[in-house]
């Protein structure tokens, strides 16, 4: 029995980090938020290199086949580093839905890198103003909101009470949405386009949500821990009063509670991937509602503590925390806000 | 990750589970608090017969001589947990005491205590916590000064959980009143009938004295009581103190905890309804519900680290405090839950599960405080675990204070 990860995982998640270090520093994530979009490319090719992104793609697909447990690795670090990426929603959630219903000449395409998949999941968890989009005779219509992925996207996949739609981006009318995490670029779509229908006879599009949950807590866990970290060094070298302000316990016990809420927080989200890959559906579906909706709690703790220890300075943006706060900020409400993810747990296992 | 059983543990898991069907009829009530009575020894016996007791302990010692495999441990106490069946005996004797005897106690110490305290019929109590001397244990003034081949005791500890049944004490005393606070000290085992040693039971707000107060007067002990060497106690007395942290906070309780509030949730009924339906109580439940997972993955990531031989850091520094807090809140909100009904106590008529819940949300806040406070967790954790500086605080060479208690006059 071994309730953590193998030296390969380990090593996975390293390598990650190593490239993330030399290309996902801040200065990058600021270029990008303020409009240059290069960086997310850079931050693409490097994960191509290391054949990263085709992680959860079957091998007869030409990817990885690995588990949701290495995806959510990988996705850790992408957080750790604020990283503007498109892997949580284009190789995470798009790859297993589409390995789900086989829709192996899209896996396929996706794995010579001509197809990159933005998803649209957000009117099938929590739709205001009656947005939606519905399938019928092969055409898709209606308007989804909160569409991730549009990084690089070059086609879309979409969710529906009649099964999945695929789009090509150039035949859709889009509109980017402005969020508070310049880290991610996401859209909304008007639709009334011809699409390939893959029809979801297996749960395909909650296996996506889950999923998709499951790297967000991933996200938000490494995005946390970055604050932490971050909190911990500045406490060690601000002084005031004569002496480091991290040995004062008003500060290193908001310093202890950041860490004591966020440790459990790594096993949590490791057998959330984990059951994705390994357990039943139900346990599956249950384990990612609990990792994103906690992981949403104990990240908001985190990313309001670590800027308060930070004190005048993490309100600045000449440090930058803000990019983590807001990064842990939009996990928290995509996907299905804490409240929201909760109420589908319950029903679920206790049948309101 | 790699959470598939081999055959061995399925096969260990069934005999498990098969020794439960066979023998539960014997086992004494799970809220039973009774330190002693005739089924709770037997039924230990029973227990340590197949190896769900004293598992791990050597063969000479009384114990069964299994080697540690920490994934047993826990598949035995996860198997305990579903058939509501209590488990091994855990008082102080056998979780702080045995294991520090086999560690530091001399040959004639194990062959005398281990053996009596395995199977439950000898009782320890925990002589540590004076009413000066908390948080800063270390500042201890309890007196033990030679005599001939004797040590005399003056001064008085608090906090003494069954001190009312028990047997014998282990006690940690200043030998060495000149000495630097910590170099002081000495770890002495001896009876609780000595002469000059009065019981006073300390009550609680759970209504209940769960704790005592002693007091020593003039007692009377051999000098070959000691366990280490003279003014060496502090080193002992945190030997034991690691095992107590192991003790507290199981995350395998906390799961059924959780699992009974939802049975609550579905029974009780407010016109008509089941409280189930009520979706700010569900929402709490489910939110409880993750933290109890999450303490459950770290703790077995915990045993999966022991298994493996690698250190645990900072997931081991985090599980007396949250695992403590866990525990209250889900005892929080169990009372919530059943509103008004909530504050019945004692034998009121509607008394909903005996009262345990009121019980365990007063006495679980006495955890939060005892065993290390919550706040001396957070600085094990930010000193410890992230590295943060101390707090300024008095050198540990420092004579000034404490000084032993004078005899009484």
């Amino acid at each position: 029995m071994r309730f953590g990860l193998s030296d390969d995982q380990a090593l996975l998640q390293d390598s990650v980090r190593r490239t993330l270090e030399r290309d996902g520093e801040l200065a990058t994530v600021r270029r990008f938020a303020e409009g240059d979009t290069a960086p997310a490319q850079t931050i693409h090719d490097a994960l191509v290199e290391l054949g990263l992104p085709l992680v959860l793609v079957p091998e007869a697909q030409g990817g990885l086949g690995l588990g949701v447990l290495e995806a959510a690795l990988i996705q850790e670090m992408l957080g750790r580093y604020v990283a503007p990426s498109s892997f949580a929603p284009s190789y995470g959630m798009a790859v297993a839905a589409l390995s789900r219903v086989g829709a192996n000449e899209w896996l396929s395409q996706i794995a010579s890198g001509e197809v990159i998949m933005g998803v649209a999941t957000n009117e099938m968890i929590d739709s205001r103003e009656n947005a939606a989009a519905q399938i019928k005779d092969n055409t898709i219509t209606g308007q989804v909101r909160f569409v991730l992925g549009a990084e690089l996207a070059t086609h879309y996949l979409i969710a529906t009470p009649q099964g999945l739609g695929i789009v090509a981006r150039q035949d859709v009318k889009e509109t980017a949405l402005t969020t508070i995490d310049k880290t991610r670029h996401i859209v909304a779509l008007d639709l009334n386009t011809p699409c390939a229908v893959l029809e979801d006879t297996s749960d395909a599009t909650q296996h996506m949500i889950n999923i998709g949950r499951v790297l967000l807590a991933a996200d938000t866990l490494g995005a946390a821990n970055m604050m932490l970290e971050k909190a911990v060094d500045y406490a060690k070298e601000r002084e005031q009063f004569n002496r480091p302000i991290g040995s004062f316990q008003a500060v290193k016990h908001l310093c202890a509670e950041m860490a004591a809420q966020l440790e459990p927080c790594r096993a949590l989200v490791w057998y959330a991937a984990y059951a994705q890959s390994n357990a039943e559906k139900e346990e599956a579906a249950l384990m990612s509602r609990l990792a994103v909706s906690h992981l949403a709690e104990v990240g908001k703790f985190v990313a309001r503590t670590a800027t308060e220890v930070h004190g005048g300075m993490g309100f600045t943006d000449l440090l930058g925390l803000h990019y983590w706060f807001k990064r842990i900020g939009f996990n928290r409400q995509i996907l299905g806000s804490p409240e929201i993810v909760r109420a589908e747990a319950a029903n679920a296992q206790w049948k309101i | 990750m790699d959470l598939t059983a081999t055959q061995e543990y399925e096969d260990f898991r069934a005999e498990v589970r098969a020794f439960l069907q066979a023998h539960k009829g014997e086992a004494p009530a799970l809220a039973s608090r009774a330190v002693r009575g005739e089924t709770r020894l037997a039924w230990q016996k029973t227990l340590m017969a197949h190896g769900y007791a004293a598992r791990t302990i050597a063969k000479d010692y009384g114990g069964y001589g299994a080697p540690p495999d920490p994934l047993k441990s826990r598949i035995i106490a996860e198997e305990f947990t579903n058939a509501k069946v209590p488990g091994a005996m855990a008082g102080q004797g056998i979780s702080m005491l045995v294991p520090t005897l086999l560690e530091l106690g001399t040959e004639e110490q194990k062959q005398k205590y281990v053996a009596p305290t395995l199977r439950g019929e000898m009782v320890w109590c925990q002589g540590y916590s004076e009413p000066g001397a908390g948080s800063d244990l270390a500042s201890l003034r309890t007196a033990a000064v030679v005599d001939g081949d004797d040590f005399i005791i003056n001064g008085q500890k608090i906090w003494t959980s069954t001190a009312q049944f028990a047997d014998m004490i282990f006690c940690l005393v200043r030998t060495e009143p000149d000495a630097p606070k910590h170099h002081g000290i000495s770890y002495l085992l001896f009876p609780m009938d000595t002469p000059g040693i009065e019981v006073r039971p300390l009550m609680t707000m759970t209504g209940y004295a769960e704790f005592n107060e002693v007091f020593f007067t003039d007692v009377r002990v051999p000098t070959t009581s000691i366990v280490g060497k003279r003014g060496e106690g502090w080193a002992v007395a945190n030997a034991t103190l690691t095992h107590e942290r192991g003790m507290l906070g199981d995350p395998d309780a906390a799961l059924s905890r959780l699992n009974a509030i939802a049975d609550i949730m579905q029974a009780e009924t407010m016109d008509g309804t089941p409280l189930m339906h009520n979706a700010v109580y569900r929402d709490r439940l489910v939110a409880l519900q993750a933290e109890v997972y999450a303490m459950k993955f770290n703790g077995m990531r915990l045993t999966s680290n022991s298994i493996h031989k690698k250190s645990s850091g900072m997931a081991g520094l985090i599980v007396k405090l949250q695992g403590c807090e866990l525990n209250h809140r889900l005892a929080e909100l169990a009372i919530d839950v059943m509103g008004a009904y909530g504050i019945l106590y004692d034998d009121s008529p509607f008394l909903r599960d005996s009262g345990m819940w009121q019980m365990h949300y007063m006495f679980d806040l006495g955890l939060i405080i005892g065993g290390g406070s919550a706040q001396i967790q957070k600085n094990i954790i930010s000193e410890r675990g992230l590295g943060l500086p101390r707090e300024p605080k008095a050198s540990r060479n420092d004579k000034s204070e404490p000084r032993a208690e004078k005899k009484n006059p």
